[in-house]
């Protein structure tokens, strides 16, 4: 039985961060909150900084999430613009860039990821990734300038994402993917190729099973070197090529690290210590499976629920149907589940040629995911009979 | 209180029906209807919850 903190402090002032800390209020925590975050804006969402805002469809501001007027009136002391660089769960105390200590007592981590990047390429403009409303502008402006030909590497959600917002935009869109589907690892070769037909159908010349040797200009990027020998003429690169957990700061605090920070079934890591979002690490037992899940719905509920775990010893694992959306030109892309590419996988609803459907996967004998292209309500459906457990024949009996 | 939802933005993914299954309805049509357009003040900590959980930022709260 650990103690309920007097203050709370929360590292990381994005979707977890925020639910984090509107969560406490909510449940009525009245103690000091404090949320330390190392970027300059108040909370934002990222969903749109690959969609409507590098579209040019929406200014920067209709992403936010809150503003430090909002923070204040529900007590949240808001210190933006302040990286932590050190841990002492002995002393509690941590450490800022500028050399500061903070004193805590309960702690979220919620310090998310950062995007990987391609080595030896830092010195190129032109040359980009997606992960901050900087990174956003960045690009924005760069597409705004009128290049001829953009180039993305890898064709991943946010990669696909950029693909779209750029043909969006009229722009000659080339897309380099080394797997031989896009998405294949995460939904299979069948339900990869639809995704690359969807490319293609808008005008995306998408090579697949090609990876990228090197990328070429002086100052500004010239064009990109394939694998096979092939080069791509480009004026914009875009890598999205995956995330990284940004966990360096907990180097040597004796808070366990691999692939993110390690917490219990209920997202703790140590005393009055939990983590929530795309950097923690837990035993989902719905799934019997320890996951890292880097999807906009899970850093707000586990955001929410780390907070209610310093509150509440009571509180129990935190054991959700993982779940994401992903808009791509007309089309609303989501997957519910946990699912691996050999999966056996059915078609329940709808046409896969009007790329309108809904896909169940399965797996000794249960079913393990959905996949709807255009078929929200579905999804949740079936995500719901994830989480009860059932058969994937009861599933493909379902009728929705 | 009164909900304002942006149908524009509205996926219909149902997580505010999660939350306040009295308040908000996805149908069969793949529709969100709102069951209560002006929910009473005990219900705001739900409908606030909603707000924030919505992931399209597509639910707001008008106070007329
Ligand atoms: C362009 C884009 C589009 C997306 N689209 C979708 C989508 O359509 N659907 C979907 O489900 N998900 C989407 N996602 C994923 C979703 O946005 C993330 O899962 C979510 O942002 C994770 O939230 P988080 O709070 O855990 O981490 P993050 O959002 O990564 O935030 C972590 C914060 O902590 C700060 N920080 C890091 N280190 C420190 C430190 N040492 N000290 C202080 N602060 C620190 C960072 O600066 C950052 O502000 C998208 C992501 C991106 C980038
Ligand atoms: S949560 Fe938002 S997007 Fe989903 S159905 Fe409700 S209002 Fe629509």
């Amino acid at each position: 039985m650990t103690s309920i903190p007097r203050a709370v402090t929360i590292v990381g002032a994005s979707l977890a961060g925020f639910n984090a800390a509107e969560a406490l209020r909510r449940d009525g925590f009245e103690g000091p909150v404090t949320l330390i975050g190392a970027e300059d804006h108040p909370p934002y969402d990222r969903p749109p900084l690959s969609k409507q805002v590098l579209a040019g469809d929406w200014e920067p501001d209709r992403a936010a999430l809150t503003d430090t007027e909002e923070l204040a009136d529900d007590g949240i002391e808001a210190r933006f613009g302040l990286r932590a660089t050190g841990l002492d769960l002995n002393a509690r105390e941590l450490t800022l860039h500028t050399g500061e200590t903070v004193a805590f007592d309960g702690l979220v981590i919620a310090t998310g990821a950062r995007c990987r990047t391609m080595p030896g390429t830092d010195e190129l403009s032109g040359l980009h990734v997606l992960r901050s409303l900087d990174d956003c502008l960045a690009l924005r402006a760069d597409l705004e300038a009128g290049p001829q030909r953009v180039v993305v590497v890898g064709a991943g959600f946010i990669g696909a994402e950029v693909a779209a917002t750029a043909r969006g935009r009229g722009l000659e869109v080339t897309v380099v993917e080394a797997l031989p589907t896009p998405l294949g690892r995460v939904l299979g070769d069948e339900m990869g190729s639809v995704c690359a037909e969807v490319h293609r159908d808008h005008g995306v010349d998408l090579r697949t099973g090609v990876g990228v040797d090197r990328i070429e200009g002086d100052h500004r990027v010239e064009r990109v070197v394939l694998s096979d020998g092939a080069t791509v003429d480009a004026d914009v690169v875009v890598v999205g090529i995956g995330v990284i957990p940004n966990t360096e700061w907990l180097e040597g605090s004796g808070v366990e690290i691999d692939d993110g920070v390690i917490c219990d079934a209920s997202c703790l890591v140590a005393d009055r210590v939990t983590a929530a979002g795309d950097v923690a690490r837990w035993p989902n037992q719905l799934f019997g499976e320890t996951m890292r899940v880097e999807h906009w719905d899970n850093a707000a509920a586990q955001g929410a629920h780390a907070a209610r775990r310093l509150l509440d010893d009571e509180i129990g694992p935190f054991a959700p149907v993982p779940w994401f959306w992903s808009d791509q030109y007309d089309r609303k892309i989501q997957l519910a589940g946990r699912v691996r590419p050999d999966d056996e996988v059915r078609v329940v609803n709808g046409s896969v040629e009007e790329r309108r459907f809904a896909a169940i996967y399965g797996r000794g004998g249960r079913i393990t995911g959905v996949l709807g292209f255009n078929r929200p309500r579905h999804v949740m459906r079936y995500r719901a009979l994830i989480e009860q457990g059932a058969s994937f024949d009861e599933a493909l009996a379902a009728e929705f | 209180m009164r909900i304002v939802v942006d149908f524009d933005l509205c996926e219909s993914n149902a997580v505010c029906m999660q939350i306040a299954p009295d308040i908000f309805e996805v149908r069969d049509d793949d529709f969100l209807y709102i069951l209560n357009e002006t929910p009473g003040e005990a219900d705001r900590s739900r409908v606030e919850e909603c707000v924030q959980r919505c992931p399209k930022q597509a639910i707001s709260i008008a106070e007329d």
